[in-house]
């Protein structure tokens, strides 16, 4: 089990490793100069040569591969062209922000569809079944933003339930005590991470339901009744605990989503996270920042990996003795 | 709207009725269609393919107005659904049906497109890698965890940003290169099954090389699982596309696509929400239809996946 | 005869299929008795209603598709099974009567030990704690044979060969004590060394724990070889019962003929035609034949046997019931010539 993490994290490590040679390949063989905005403000040349000089951008390419790799270790991910601050400065920043959405985002996901699966497989093909099919069919299908969207018109503009954007809100929040302080960022967290949540318990409802139904069918499920076990037991134990182990495999593949997501829902309710910081940079051509955003958001999406086959194996016994 | 465009929507839904209930005779003959239409979500979602289709390709017929057509700029800003424009007018004094008909061109094109381009490449380096193996699949395969490891909008993101100026195509032939690495893995499983079959044996002993024998005997195996990806990844280019189209950097207007629809009605959401919510709806609902199509798809393939 | 454990009396249990296909009469019929010690033998090819016959002594089928019919009649020890409550069903299940199922991979939970799998039914039914069902689990695996069970008892159904994991179910389908053990299909997903071995075990331990068995097989050697009574079923209804010996040496239904002489002799010498094979295929089971089911394979059949079913007759050996055969060949012996070639 031990050699098996080992080679797991050491794969994790050459796929970031991987990632960050691609997007520094993209930067020097993409077209188009960083400090040519447009024909609206020409640069002096002897500035243009000064800047790339500056940059770094003018030396041969695996001296710059190199240095660029060194400044990555040093957690150096250079300078945004238009915040005029560190990137990394400004990440760390945005990045709580997104994990606080998405990891809202996610446990509402995964309770959610969880509960709405096995409820769904309990009824399988009956009204309550057929009826939420088409709910979670229809909430995979709509786009994330759009959805957002909708929720802040209804809960926030004509209910007023919520607020419509933000984080905190920007003149009470300092002002409170810390309990409601923590109530007034539950309270904007509320909208987003609902938006997120549901699209994504609507995926997992689906995906779940059918691990129940397919388990529920196993010959072992048999065997359990036969040895006369109360039904509570039948399902709760024996056919839960294997139509869960999908759920693990669905926690790994949530992190692109959620991502993704984190990208547009973070630009409608102007949620200060990694995403909307990458598509406001997208604008001002701000590379450092897109760059390094999705180094952080690859990042992420092999650590969900790696945490997704660390619980799998631990649940699965069949996984744990071979090995991947 | 007008007369023509009143029967032509008339025409168009008609047609998908026909052409639905054509399609089910027909496949009520074999056992796979009969799997297909068991689901009735698969019925329906042909039913809205067909008809957004036809709509698509009949837009000018369909549509009352042309997509750039500003009516008159000051009265009809911004009105709510009525008799003459039953989807409501946008900021620019638009018809929104109008606008929903024609943006559906483009974004049922951009979809296709996109996952044509996805699904073969997805498909030829799944083959390429299930079947050569050694180093060749080693390699191909790094590729693709890299590609699944950066967030598909993160990809697409970074082309954008350093692109000076991206076009339409570019943009599409793009989407595409970023969707085909799922594509890719389940190819490869297929492949790598079907490579120890005894009629690749037989392809080989009649002198048959490495092409010949991926393209003519072991991808049309594969087709099943691949018609089921594309089904369900041309819903995925859709969203995304919307998406890209909101932040403003997808399908520039005045072009219409249903998602630079949603990004123009977003501004004024509380004012004039029919804007935000037509084109919203238009997408979910091919995206609904693509993927019970998609289901019922993979059942009818495999039917003993069948759980539904 | 020692005491009349089970009582199973024209059990029918049909299944609803889907598209319209019409009623599945799996089971349309069924009678035995089973009595305490005793092996009794359920035989027939795939499709004959045997597995299901067994799944309904324990009301394991599936209800929505399948249910017994009212007028089917089961009685353990003098109680009517058919008409308990769940949870007085659930007491008997694994507790007075336990099932043994053909795949003994799918059968057992891949994310459970088997000594944990072995001692629930001990703590549900015995209400033995955590310790002492270990420890039962133990002595059930030195039961069965398995080696070193203290190690054994902590390891995954996958980490099992075949033959041991079938060792286990008999393990945990015996951690009670049950009266009656069914086995369905025990050994046919076994290589054939392995049979014998299972097939010696279960014929041990029914010696030591005084337990009736009920076999069903397709496998007419395991008949012969540890059965005491043998049922032959065909189309979902019972053919032929006698003892072993009395069937091997007197098969009178035409099924039961069929069956024996399709398995190849080694000890007379080899025959220079075909092995012999029972033509046509089985029925499906939302369609049974009119008059006999086995009518349009019969080599015997003539008009009546198309148009009325026989009931099951007196094969006259003496002890009544002892050798039924449902067949109208016993009521005009005379027609027991060819009419196909054999």
């Amino acid at each position: 089990m031990a050699a098996w993490l080992v080679r797991r994290v050491a794969a994790s490590g050459a796929i970031v490793f991987a990632v960050v040679t691609f997007t520094f390949l993209l930067l020097h063989l993409a077209p188009g100069e960083p400090f040519l905005p447009g024909a609206d403000t020409p640069i002096d040349p002897a500035v243009v040569t000064q800047l790339r000089h500056q940059f770094g951008l003018d030396a041969p390419l695996p001296v710059q591969y190199a240095k660029y790799l060194v400044a990555l270790a040093h957690g150096r991910l250079g300078e945004s062209f238009a915040l005029h601050r560190p990137v990394a400065d400004a990440l760390a920043d945005a990045i709580p922000n997104t994990l606080a959405l998405a990891g809202a985002a996610l446990a509402l996901d995964l309770l959610l569809g969880l509960a709405l699966g096995v409820y769904q497989a309990a009824h399988a093909r009956r009204l309550p079944d057929v009826g939420l099919g088409y709910v979670t069919l229809f909430l995979n299908s709509v786009p994330t933003f759009w959805l957002g969207l909708l929720l802040l018109l209804v809960f926030g503009e004509w209910l007023g339930w919520f607020p419509v954007g933000g984080v905190v809100d920007p003149v009470v929040h300092a002002s409170l005590p810390w309990a409601g302080r923590a109530a007034d960022r539950l309270w904007h967290l509320a909208l987003p991470a609902l938006t997120l949540g549901c699209v994504g318990a609507a995926g997992t409802a689906r995906y779940q339901r059918a691990a129940v139904l397919e388990v529920v069918s196993q010959d072992y499920v048999r065997t359990a009744r036969a040895k006369g076990l109360p039904e509570r037991r039948v399902l709760l134990v024996h056919t839960l605990r294997n139509a869960l182990l999908p759920l693990v495999t669905l926690f790994g593949l949530s992190f692109p989503f959620l991502l993704t997501g984190a990208v547009l829902v973070e630009s409608v309710f102007a949620w200060p996270g990694m995403g909307k910081l990458a598509a406001d940079a997208i604008f001002r051509r701000d590379y450092p920042i897109v760059l390094a955003a999705a180094i952080a958001a690859s990042v992420m999406v092999v650590l969900g990996n790696l945490l997704a086959d660390v619980l799998y194996a631990v649940a699965d016994p069949r996984i744990r003795v071979h090995g991947e | 709207m007008n007369p023509r465009a009143a029967f032509a929507l008339l025409g168009a839904v008609l047609l998908a009725l026909f052409v639905v209930g054509d399609v089910r005779r027909r496949a009520g003959l074999g056992a796979a269609g009969r799997r297909f239409f068991r689901h009735p979500p698969a019925a329906w979602g042909l039913f809205i393919l067909t008809f957004f289709l036809t709509v698509a390709l009949a837009a000018p017929w369909v549509a009352p107005y042309g997509p750039s057509i500003t009516l008159e700029i000051v009265a009809l800003k911004n009105q709510p659904p009525s008799l003459l424009h039953p989807l409501g007018t946008d900021l620019y004094s638009r018809d929104v049906w109008s606008r929903l008909v024609y943006g559906s061109r483009v974004s049922l094109s951009i979809g296709a497109l996109a996952m044509l381009v996805a699904v073969t490449v997805g498909a030829v380096v799944g083959a390429v890698a299930g079947y050569v193996r050694r180093w060749v699949d080693t390699a191909l395969m790094r590729l693709v965890d890299v590609g699944l490891a950066v967030p598909r909008i993160f990809l697409l993101l970074m082309a954008i940003a350093l692109w000076e100026h991206l076009p339409l195509a570019l943009l599409v032939l793009l989407i595409g290169l970023t969707g085909w690495f799922g594509t890719s893995r389940l190819v490869r499983a297929e492949v790598l099954t079907l490579r120890e079959r005894d009629f690749v044996a037989a392809a080989r002993a009649a002198g048959a090389g490495a092409p010949r024998i991926i393209f003519r005997h072991i991808l049309p195996n594969v087709a099943a699982p691949i018609i089921v990806s594309a089904a369900l990844g041309i819903g995925n280019v859709m969203l995304l596309e919307a998406g890209l189209s909101f932040l403003g950097l997808g399908v520039p207007p005045p072009m219409p696509s249903w998602g630079n629809m949603i990004a123009d009605g977003a501004a004024q959401l509380a004012t004039a929400p029919w804007t935000t919510l037509f084109p919203g709806v238009a997408i979910a609902l091919v995206v609904m239809a693509l993927n019970a199509v998609g289901d019922a798809l993979r059942d009818a393939f495999d039917p003993r996946r069948a759980t539904a | 005869m020692s005491e009349l454990l089970l009582r199973v009396r024209d059990l029918k249990t049909y299944f609803v299929t889907e598209q319209g296909g019409g009623t599945a009469r799996a089971v349309d019929g069924v009678s035995f008795d089973l009595h305490a010690g005793e092996t009794l033998g359920i035989v027939g090819e795939s499709g004959c209603g045997k597995t299901v016959t067994s799944l309904s002594l324990l009301r394991l089928v599936p209800e929505p598709p399948g249910h017994i019919l009212p007028g089917s009649f089961i009685e353990l020890e003098g109680r009517n099974l058919l008409v308990l409550a769940p949870k007085q069903l659930r007491a008997i299940r694994g507790n007075e009567m336990a099932m043994i199922f053909q795949e003994p991979m799918t059968s057992l939970n891949p994310v459970f030990t088997v000594g944990d799998q072995i001692a629930e039914a001990a703590i549900v039914h015995q209400r033995l704690g955590r310790r002492a069902a270990r420890a039962r689990a133990i002595e059930m695996l030195v039961l069965v044979g398995i080696p070193d069970p203290e190690t054994r008892v902590d390891a995954y159904p996958h980490q099992l060969s075949g033959g041991m994991r079938q060792r286990v179910m008999i393990a945990m389908a015996l951690v009670c004590h049950p009266k009656v053990l069914i086995a369905d299909e025990p050994t046919t997903a076994l290589d054939v060394t392995i049979q014998a071995q299972i097939l010696e075990l279960l014929d041990r331990l029914q010696a030591e724990l005084g337990m009736a068995v009920i076999l069903i097989t397709h496998d007419l050697g395991i008949v012969a070889g540890t059965v005491d009574r043998v049922l032959v079923m065909y189309a979902g209804e019972v053919v032929e019962t006698a003892t072993t010996p009395e069937l091997f040496a007197r098969p009178l239904h035409p099924y039961t003929e069929g069956l024996l002489a399709s398995v190849p002799r080694l000890d007379t010498p080899l025959p220079r035609r075909r092995l012999h094979s029972i033509p046509g295929q089985v029925p499906a089971a939302t369609a049974w034949p009119s008059g006999c089911r086995f009518h349009p394979r019969c080599p015997y059949a003539w008009a009546r046997c198309a148009a009325e079913q026989p009931p099951l007759l007196d094969a006259g050996t003496g002890d009544p019931a002892s050798h039924l055969v449902r067949c109208w060949l016993l009521a005009e012996p005379a027609r027991r010539t060819r009419t196909s070639p054999p």
